[in-house]
């Protein structure tokens, strides 16, 4: 192997002030060889962020500095280099592209001179030429009519673009290495899928090193070269990514690996049970022409959408952000009147009821959020939380109590954490909660709205467990709305791929998922990362 | 199932009053405006026991006396005794050091109040605008329009159609407030209300009274106290401007900006009347602002940003 | 563009009706009869009787705001009886000393504020921030008048070097014009300075911890231009606001500056106008000054277009 683009040998980057702990990453060792991409992955917390800003020399001067180690960038040490050192090489040698789109990008200057700003800072061309620079490598990252969005600001182009735009001004200057932190963990799976395939692409073009820090093993299998496993500012593991993701030596990859939901569904036997939830011809819209705004924008989020749940069974609304997955989860929770259409529980249509008439049915349905630290009031215990709903109908204090200790239990959490706050808990254990909140309304219908998208893998493993658990044991409808399809795979006996407020196909997982109809099906499926690999696949069943 | 029972290490971080209480007493805005707020209002509370005489008694052999001469004042029972004005004498022969003291009352009666009751009515008017679609366009639409008139010029106005005293002055000075109260009550309970668990209690059918009451009310707290700080503050210091005007609390009254009115037409040769109640009036304006400051950085950091 | 402003111009009308409304009620609420107290206490029955039939008191409310809202509509204040004249043409007579004041006010608290912001911004933290943000504090608690008296004391009766008070219009030249403006326009100024520094800082800060300047960084730009290139115009929305809000507050911080200065202008007027009880003077006085302001507010709405690509309407 050539002299490796960068290494860095035993980093040691602390924390300032009083922490959890007192490292953000500790005596890690990793190299990049040229026209190499190294994965750097882990869970959140695991430093792997960390490690690529002490490299860019970019780590948040107030709260972290590099204690220790050395980084080694062509040979050359950065960690002694001075500031003004490090900004040369920043942009020419190394450059960095970032997870959102949207706020990486200065929204107030046209996206052309912001790529351009890497030449003025660091080359001498004169303006026509950048201009021409600019324009060749907007063509070179296949941007759509260059000429025309050369002077487009950033909020007139698509998350797609606008990562396009970052890796083109990470590249305007062919650096020797690219580091790249979460670049398509914001975008939609169809999206994430060209944009890897233009890293893979301008990696090529080069023979730029790349580092690529992710969490997801999907995007790790579609482009990794070597793999970086890191927790807790340790590395854990490194190898060629073959090897890692095959034969992973260590338990705790092993059991990331096995956390992994896969893309084959299991066989499941067809729920024949009574249907609880049904919409007909349920629209929603948003916008409304006015004297005033007689050519505003009117969107239907919700399109003629009918679907139904039996009792036992999982429908999942799979689709990519706006396609109107939540709206309609929204609706039936009556959280948004729906425009037309009826949502019928057991029978009878709660789309139209006023509120004092749906009020017996609320019980019925009930709702587990995305994000766990926003969906607990911070102020109330979590036994407060769990007795809010039954006390509201009707239940003594000391009967819900007695309820709520019970839940904790089915949902595996100690029933003396009733008295806590919900700050201390961690997301799993949150979302767990909410569950718990959910389940202590005795419902019917539970909808999860993306209820494991803001966790880590293992931690999603185990909450996707938890759900099924309970489906069974309550004998719950559950409608189950999600952007991933391996959780999908998983979790639902039927899915409804949603495309702008349309249900494009419908069907039983097994069948969708082995033949997909639509072609908007296949796209989502095709652009899956690591859709062809099993990470692991029962080997960990004890984990 | 032996599986994750409380499995990452519980943070043990006390409830949440008792941290606000502890940074409270580490911060030293909080400190310095507390400290000097406390002194103001014994200063207020103390007012007869601190060597004053009464501050409206007029005595027009000792007029214009400068800062430490000798005069003689009648006492309460009728004696004359001799004194030494701290402050000097204005142009009536009052004493000046016994109207600062006295002044202090009005200027903290004054702040305090207009900061209760336009917290209190900017929480009631801005709730409802917050959570009812219906109300909400009238009520801000009746908002946008008090806003629109300048403050001075409305607390003006509206002492001007009432007879003087000290409670015109505070309603006058409290309704050009509310408004600013409603607008940031409303924008608290309008973000608030897209809150996953405010959602989640709706879900949980829980009645807007008590939805109100428990899950969004609590948001509004720290900010209501931190804004109430900076209403004092500007409370007193308006106050002060209209009695300076000459259309505040009524001229015999000792307050602050009354003393300075006096003072005007003959400041360039005795300047005391001026800077001595203006010192009092700068200080204590001071540290409720910096009390408001320090209080917004421990209660409520995100507010930081909308100074 | 033309059609959000024009629908923003048709957005002013609802808040300017609740000014007028509010106006015309505060008197009509009082106990005592509006007429005679529009007429001042020195007038005779007849005077009182005389505006009574002008104000048509007798008629309906709604009537009576119609009619009153439709002369006002026209320029039509009716008459100040404290001033024997026109309320139309005492603030035509006073309306440039309160101009000139308030533009040299603005022009001081800007070119001082902002550059004070952004130092305190770029050096967060440091002990020129803590200045800065001290002075700010003591900027807002001060009152005007103790400010006014204290810079009197010490440049004009002190040091002599400038007038003590009074104004010279500026067409008896523009030099006596300039120098007896210069007190008035930093004392009313140093509370805008507090405010917009502080509003530039905050916001600034605000902005130097977005994304797009750690992008900045990432290419390796120079801080300085990372501050003045991307973290600046990104602030410049909300600086703007509260320059344009600092102008609307201006309104009332010139009523004292004038007394204090004893300056003929609009503030002045106000005050001897509440003195007299003249209220067909307050009332032109309050329409005015609230429409200033939501004019303001609106200038500055359409300033963000400028500033900001995003907004666009």
């Amino acid at each position: 192997m050539s002299a490796p683009v960068l290494e860095v040998a035993n980093l040691s980057v602390a924390i300032k002030g009083s922490g959890d702990r007192p490292h953000a990453v500790r005596g890690i060792n990793l190299a990049v060889g040229a026209n190499e991409i190294v994965c750097v992955v882990g869970e959140s917390g695991s430093g792997k962020s960390v490690t690529a800003q002490a490299v860019m020399g970019l780590l948040p001067k107030a709260a972290m500095a590099v204690e220790t180690g050395s980084i080694r960038l062509e040979g050359e040490e950065l960690t002694t280099k001075s500031d003004a050192d490090l900004r040369a090489i920043r942009g020419t040698r190394m450059a960095m592209v970032f997870q959102e789109p949207m706020t990486a990008l200065n929204p107030v200057e046209r996206v052309g001179d912001q790529i351009g700003e890497v030449l003025e800072i660091h080359t001498d061309l004169d303006p026509r030429e950048r201009r021409q620079r600019v324009l060749e490598i907007m063509r070179a990252v296949h941007l759509p009519d260059p000429e025309q969005m050369i002077d487009a600001y950033p909020h007139q182009l698509s998350g797609g673009q606008r990562q396009r735009i970052m890796i083109a001004a990470a590249l305007v200057l062919d650096p020797a290495l690219l580091i790249a932190d979460e670049p398509t963990t914001a975008l939609d799976v169809t999206t994430q899928a060209q944009i890897l395939k233009l890293v893979r692409e301008m990696q090529g073009r080069k023979k730029t090193g790349v580092l690529f820090i992710t969490h997801d093993f999907g995007v790790v299998s579609e482009i990794a070269d070597r793999v970086v496993v890191m927790q807790l500012g340790r590395i854990v593991e490194q190898g060629p990514a073959e090897e890692v993701l095959r034969n992973p030596r260590e338990d705790y990859t092993r059991m990331l690996l096995a956390s992994v939901p896969s893309m084959t569904p299991p066989k499941r036997v067809p729920v024949t049970g009574q249907v609880v939830l049904q919409t007909e011809k349920l629209f929603k819209t948003y916008g409304k022409r006015s004297l005033f705004q007689p050519r505003a924008r009117i969107v239907n989020a919700v399109n003629d959408v009918s679907l139904l749940v039996r009792r036992g069974e999982t429908l999942g609304i799979v689709g990519e952000s706006g396609s109107g997955k939540s709206t309609v989860a929204r609706c039936i929770a009556r959280l948004v009147p729906p425009s037309s259409g009826a949502i019928k529980i057991d029978g009878s249509d709660i789309a139209g009821m006023t509120e004092a008439a749906f009020r017996p049915v609320r019980q019925r349905v009930q709702f587990i959020f995305q994000d766990p630290y926003r969906s607990l009031n911070p102020r109330r215990t979590v036994g407060e939380a769990i007795i809010e709903g039954p006390m509201n109908f009707g239940l003594s204090r000391g009967e819900a109590l007695q309820r709520a200790r019970e839940l904790m239990s089915v949902v595996h959490l100690s029933p003396e954490a009733l008295d806590r706050y919900p700050h201390q808990f961690s997301g799993g254990q949150r979302q767990r909660i909410c569950i718990a909140r959910a389940l202590a309304m005795r419902p019917e219908v539970l909808i999860g709205d993306e209820p494991v998208s803001a966790l880590d893998v293992s931690v999603q493993a185990q909450v996707l467990k938890l759900l099924d658990e309970v489906r069974r044991r309550f004998n719950l409808a559950v409608l189950f709305i999600t952007h991933d399809l391996r959780v999908a795979a998983q979790v639902c006996d039927r899915i409804a791929v949603m495309q702008r407020g349309v249900i494009v196909e419908q069907g039983t997982t097994s069948d969708v998922f082995a033949a997909p109809q639509h072609e908007y099906t296949r796209a989502l499926f095709d652009a899956a990362p690591g859709r062809n690999r099993e990470f692991f696949a029962g080997a960990a069943a004890g984990a | 199932m032996a599986d994750v029972i409380l499995d990452t290490p519980v943070v043990a971080e006390p409830a949440k009053p008792a941290v606000s209480i502890r940074k409270m007493a580490h911060n030293p805005a909080v400190m310095f405006g507390g400290a000097v707020i406390l002194i103001v209002l014994l200063m207020a509370l103390l007012a007869p026991w601190l060597g004053t005489v009464d501050p409206t008694a007029i005595n027009p052999i000792a007029r214009n006396k400068v800062p430490g001469t000798e005069i003689s004042v009648r006492t309460d029972t009728g004696e004359r005794i001799k004194m030494v004005a701290r402050f000097g004498t204005d142009s009536l022969g009052r004493d000046v050091y016994s109207r600062v003291v006295y002044g202090a009352r009005v200027s903290l009666l004054v702040g305090v109040s207009v900061a209760l009751i336009s917290v209190a009515c900017g929480m009631f008017i801005g709730v409802l605008a917050g959570f009812f679609r219906i109300l909400d366009a009238i009520i801000m639409r009746i908002m946008d329009g008090l806003m629109a008139i300048p403050a001075i010029l409305l607390a003006i106005a509206m002492v001007s159609l009432f007879r003087s005293s000290v409670w015109t002055v505070i309603i006058a000075i409290t309704v050009p407030q509310v408004p600013g109260v409603v607008r940031l009550v409303r924008s608290i309970v309008l973000s608030v209300r897209e809150e996953p668990y405010v959602e989640a209690a709706v879900t949980l059918g829980t009645s807007t009274p008590k939805l109100l009451w428990r899950h969004v009310l609590p948001n509004t707290i720290a900010p209501m106290i931190v804004q109430g700080t900076f209403i004092c503050a500007s409370a007193i210091l308006v106050e002060a401007i209209l009695s300076f005007l000459g259309i505040g609390v009524p001229p015999e009254v000792p307050t602050w900006g009354n003393i300075m009115a006096e003072g005007r037409q003959v400041f360039s040769l005795f300047p005391h009347n001026i800077i001595y109640p203006g010192i009092f009036l700068a200080m204590t304006i001071l540290a409720v602002n910096v009390l408001g400051d320090g209080l917004r950085d421990i209660l409520d950091p995100k507010m930081a940003k909308r100074v | 563009m033309y059609g959000y402003l024009f629908r923003r111009l048709l957005g002013t009308i609802p808040v300017m009706l609740v000014v007028a409304v509010f106006i015309f009620l505060m008197l009509r609420l009082t106990p005592s009869d509006p007429a005679a107290i529009i007429a001042g206490d020195n007038a005779n029955a007849e005077q009182v009787a005389k505006i009574r039939g002008q104000l048509g008191l007798d008629r309906p409310m709604i009537e009576q705001f119609v009619i009153w809202s439709g002369k006002v509509l026209t320029g039509d204040f009716g008459e100040s009886f404290f001033f024997k004249k026109t309320v139309a043409s005492l603030i035509g007579e006073r309306i440039e000393p309160t101009l000139s004041l308030a533009f040299f006010t603005i022009l001081i608290a800007v070119l001082v504020a902002v550059p004070l912001g952004v130092l305190a911004a770029h050096r967060h933290g440091s002990w020129v921030d803590r200045i800065v943000m001290g002075f700010s504090v003591l900027g807002f608690s001060v009152p005007v008048f103790v400010i006014g008296y204290l810079l009197i004391y010490l440049f004009a009766v002190y040091l002599n070097w400038l007038p003590v008070q009074g104004y010279q219009r500026i067409s008896e030249g523009i030099g006596g014009w300039v120098q007896r403006l210069i007190l008035p326009s930093v004392t009313l100024s140093v509370i805008y300075i507090a405010l917009i520094a502080r509003m530039t800082r905050t916001s600034l800060l605000e902005v130097l911890s977005e994304d797009y300047i750690r992008t900045a960084r990432a290419k390796g730009q120079i801080e300085r231009k990372v501050l003045f290139r991307h973290a600046l115009r990104n602030a410049a929305v909300p600086i703007v606001t509260v320059i344009g809000l600092g102008i609307a507050l201006l309104i009332g911080g010139v009523v004292v500056t004038e007394s204090v200065f004893t300056i003929p202008g609009l503030g002045r007027l106000t005050v001897d106008a509440v003195l007299a009880r003249d209220y067909p003077t307050i009332q032109a006085v309050i329409l005015l000054f609230s429409f200033v302001y939501v004019m303001i507010n609106l200038a500055v709405d359409m300033m963000y277009t400028l500033l900001d690509p995003r907004i666009r309407y």
